[in-house]
């Protein structure tokens, strides 16, 4: 079994007080071990295709993802499935209490990551106060659950943290697109958390349980759940289609090619808040599409609008999806095209999205769409002049519309098990 | 602070302690099996023996009769100690509880309906031999003191509501609604505890069960709340009403002195307020017509924070973390709600029809910020 056991924290860590907290895993006993030996047989066989020396293999499902390292879990490890993605506003004035909350935060996302329940469980407490842990996850695995945590604009104001002068300049609050809709509702937070994992039970139950650790301190302003990873970070598995149809995210960033991440994701030393090095910047967007229109467009508007053909995904005039693509094949207003790195001067994002379906509208429409996630080492330089290059002429802007809007800074990782979500910025 | 670490075995030592403390229960001072075997059928409720020693109690029940059937173990008040619903003809069910001396009815509900079949017993031992701390006997003495105190005031308030009902005088109803009512919002959860008066006197029309008319079993204050906002009139039948509504209310002050109140009860009857507002009154479920969900928001919290200033000793004591965390968002929700009134000693709040959904959002975040530590102080309570 040692063999196949993914990477968790060691026991000892979680021997708190002297009594051993079990893992969700080591309740599933034999049959939990045998899916995860033949998950990690193919994991390796990932690793192995991997090239950088950071390199994040393809765990298999129900293994834990490691939370330590230089920089968060989350951004460039293997997307999976699930995503329930939250936005706080910061309701304490004290600074200490803040570093508090984090703190404990940072101790509960170990533990859930490594597939635990937090503080003393989900049971076997005092019959008459509530468990620590609300419980829904007992018994689940891991199911490589990354928390990844963001600062946002607020956080940084005048007369709040003491934090004015540490706000980074990549740190820029974004300007109104045109056709942009936003709703302030799903929109801004002081605090951002993604969580991300296989399970959706398993995400939501750890937003479920930071919040409730947050509660007085921090209230919940707006929180998205996600499903259909829109966005690969892993380029040898197949492409996944967003709710349009189409293959998403085929010149994505992957998470193994470290020259890369380090050139257009991760915060470089000298890149102006020290405090930042290892980190990067998240623009989340909740982007609404008009699924009943698009759904009646004919095939080929619909290929000429993204730039690729359906099935096979490959640019206009090519036979693969992973061909050159030839933008001037394109028509002068294809998503693709202007969304390439050739037509902003080499701005490259990391996407992470998921698709989204919140019921109907009340008008009988399908409130579906996609969550964009984007991580890059400068907002300025990555998601803003994309943006500003697809609002004016991308046709696809007849189908989706832009209603939610929030960009956070995302500290590096948490080193050890010393270490804690913020401690560059508040230390 | 957390609550103590305990493994299971740990966790059966600390159970027996807490009980011991709160007077919850005690342990079977006599010998013999404990088992009270109940034939349930569709006339009859036979238990096999009227006298058992205190402490666990198993009660087995065989259902002989044609209905679905239900059995309960009730105080003398009518509180419930147990209870086992849906039980099918020719099936048996097992119910075990902890009953401490004094009397009891078990009752059968042959159909689960109607008052049912009772039988008195009796559990026999020593109980008042458990040892008891008088901090904690203060602290459930004052606020029984509180509860009480609460439903005598509350019924001139309720009689002046009536009369303006009964005089036809609509105005003077609606001024007299509200105010009528924060004694009762302020003891909800001990008042909740007679299981019946509560529907009769706070119940909103939805919350009528199936089969139920509203026009003839709909009572209490919400049913008048709509004659007078939703129908702006008062007819016979809400004059009738104003009166069943003194009578259910005497019945509770009458009633409400005896109602069982241990330190950790005090402490989740807290926390239930809280839960009280988070899904009636931050919504504006609780007053739709009336729009004063502020005055029994109000009421709640006063409620609340009465309950944990008298167990609040032994709190800060126990866990002065919690105890610090509690003052401080006791504080925070109270500033919250006074700017909903310009008078700081009325309760005359804004009618909740005029609060915006950002503020209702900072309302709510105001109750989540003090229900989650809330929730703690009955484990800081039995520590």
């Amino acid at each position: 079994m040692s063999e196949s056991e993914p990477a968790v924290q060691p026991e000892a860590e979680h021997n708190d007080g002297g009594r051993a907290v079990p893992s969700r895993r080591s309740v599933l006993g034999w049959g939990g071990a045998g899916l995860a030996l033949g998950a990690a047989a193919a994991g390796g066989t990932v690793a192995a295709l991997g090239t950088g020396s950071d390199a994040v293999p393809v765990a298999s499902a129900g293994a834990a993802v490691p939370f330590h390292g230089e920089h968060q879990a989350g951004i460039a490890s293997a997307v999976q499935d699930r995503l329930h993605f939250a936005a706080f506003d910061v309701k304490t004035k004290d600074r200490a209490e803040l570093v508090k909350l984090l703190k404990e935060w940072t101790e509960a996302a170990r533990l859930m990551t490594a597939g635990r329940p937090v503080g003393e469980g989900g049971f076997g407490g005092l019959p008459e106060a509530p468990p620590d842990d609300t419980g829904e996850a007992l018994g689940l695995k891991p199911s490589r659950l990354t928390l990844t945590i963001g600062f946002g604009p607020g956080l940084f104001a005048k007369d709040r943290f003491g934090l004015e002068n540490k706000r980074p300049e990549a740190l820029v609050d974004l300007e109104l697109f045109p056709g942009d809709n936003l709703d302030a509702a799903r929109s801004g937070g002081d605090i951002c958390v993604q969580a991300c994992a296989d399970d959706p039970q398993v995400a939501v139950h750890a937003i479920r349980q930071l919040a409730r650790i947050g509660f007085g301190r921090t209230a919940m302003r707006w929180s998205q759940l996600g499903f259909g990873k829109t966005s690969s970070t892993t380029p040898d598995e197949q492409t996944p289609r967003n709710m349009m149809g189409f293959k998403d995210g085929t010149r994505n960033i992957a998470g193994t090619d470290k020259a890369a991440l380090d050139k257009h994701v991760w915060v470089g030393p000298g890149d102006g808040s020290d405090w930042m090095t290892g980190g990067s910047y998240l623009v989340a967007r909740r982007i609404r599409m008009n699924i009943e229109t698009w759904d009646r467009t004919p095939l080929g508007e619909q290929e000429d609008i993204f730039g690729r053909d359906k099935g096979e995904g490959a640019p206009v005039g090519k036979s693969k999806e992973r061909d050159e693509p030839f933008l001037k094949a394109m028509k002068p207003e294809a998503h693709v095209r202007l969304a390439h790195p050739d037509t902003n001067n080499g701005a490259t994002i990391l996407r992470r999205g998921y698709s989204f379906t919140d019921g109907t509208d009340g008008l009988g429409r399908l409130d579906a769409g996609l969550f964009f996630l984007a991580y890059q080492r400068d907002v300025r330089k990555g998601f803003i002049p994309i943006q500003r290059n697809l609002a004016k002429s991308d046709v696809l802007n007849e189908y989706i519309q832009h209603v939610g809007s929030a960009v956070f800074a995302v500290p590096p990782g948490v080193r050890d098990k010393d270490d804690w979500w913020g401690r560059t910025l508040f230390a | 602070m957390r609550p103590a670490r305990l493994t299971v075995i740990a966790a059966a030592s600390v159970a027996a302690a807490l009980t011991a403390v709160t007077g919850c229960s005690q342990k079977s001072d006599a010998g013999g099996d404990g088992v009270i075997k109940v034939a349930a059928s569709d006339s009859a409720c036979e238990v096999s023996k009227t006298e058992f020693p205190s402490g666990k109690v198993q009660i087995d029940v065989e259902n002989k009769g044609s209905k679905v059937t239900e059995v309960y173990v009730l105080f003398p008040d009518a509180r419930i100690v147990t209870e086992r619903e849906n039980i099918g003809p020719g099936t048996k069910a097992s119910i075990t509880a902890e009953i401490k001396a004094g009397e009891y009815e078990i009752v059968c509900k042959p159909g689960m309906k109607g008052d049912g079949i009772a039988q008195k017993v009796k559990a026999t031992g020593k109980d008042g031999e458990e040892k008891r701390s008088p901090e904690m006997d203060a602290a459930v003495a004052a606020y029984r003191a509180y509860v009480v105190q609460q439903a005598e005031e509350t019924l001139p308030k309720a009689q002046a509501f009536a009369d303006a009902v009964k005089a036809g005088d609509v105005e003077a109803a609606k001024k007299l609604y509200a105010p009528s009512r924060i004694g009762w919002e302020r003891t909800e959860p001990v008042a909740e505890s007679f299981g019946d008066i509560d529907p009769k006197v706070d119940v909103r029309e939805d919350g009528l069960e199936a089969g139920q008319d509203p026009a003839k079993d709909w009572t209490g204050w919400h049913r008048l709340e709509k004659a007078l906002w939703a129908d702006n009139k008062i007819g016979d039948e809400e004059k009738k009403l104003a009166d069943t509504l003194i009578t259910d209310l005497t019945d509770w002050q009458k009633k409400v002195g005896q109602a069982e109140i241990t330190p950790t009860s005090i402490a989740n009857g807290a926390k239930e307020l809280l839960d009280e507002v988070a899904t009636g009154k931050v919504t504006g479920e609780e007053e739709r017509y009336s729009h004063t969900d502020l005055v029994d928001f109000k009421a709640n919290v006063e409620g609340a924070q009465k309950a944990y200033d008298v167990l609040k000793a032994i709190a800060a004591k126990n866990d002065p973390e919690l105890a610090k965390q509690l003052d401080t968002q006791f504080a925070a929700l109270n500033t919250l709600l006074d700017k909903y009134r310009a008078d700081k000693t009325s309760y005359e709040f804004t009618s909740y029809d005029k609060v915006g959904e950002p503020e209702r959002k900072e309302l709510s975040d105001g109750v989540n910020a003090l229900a989650e530590p809330l929730s703690k102080l009955a484990a800081a309570v039995a520590k």
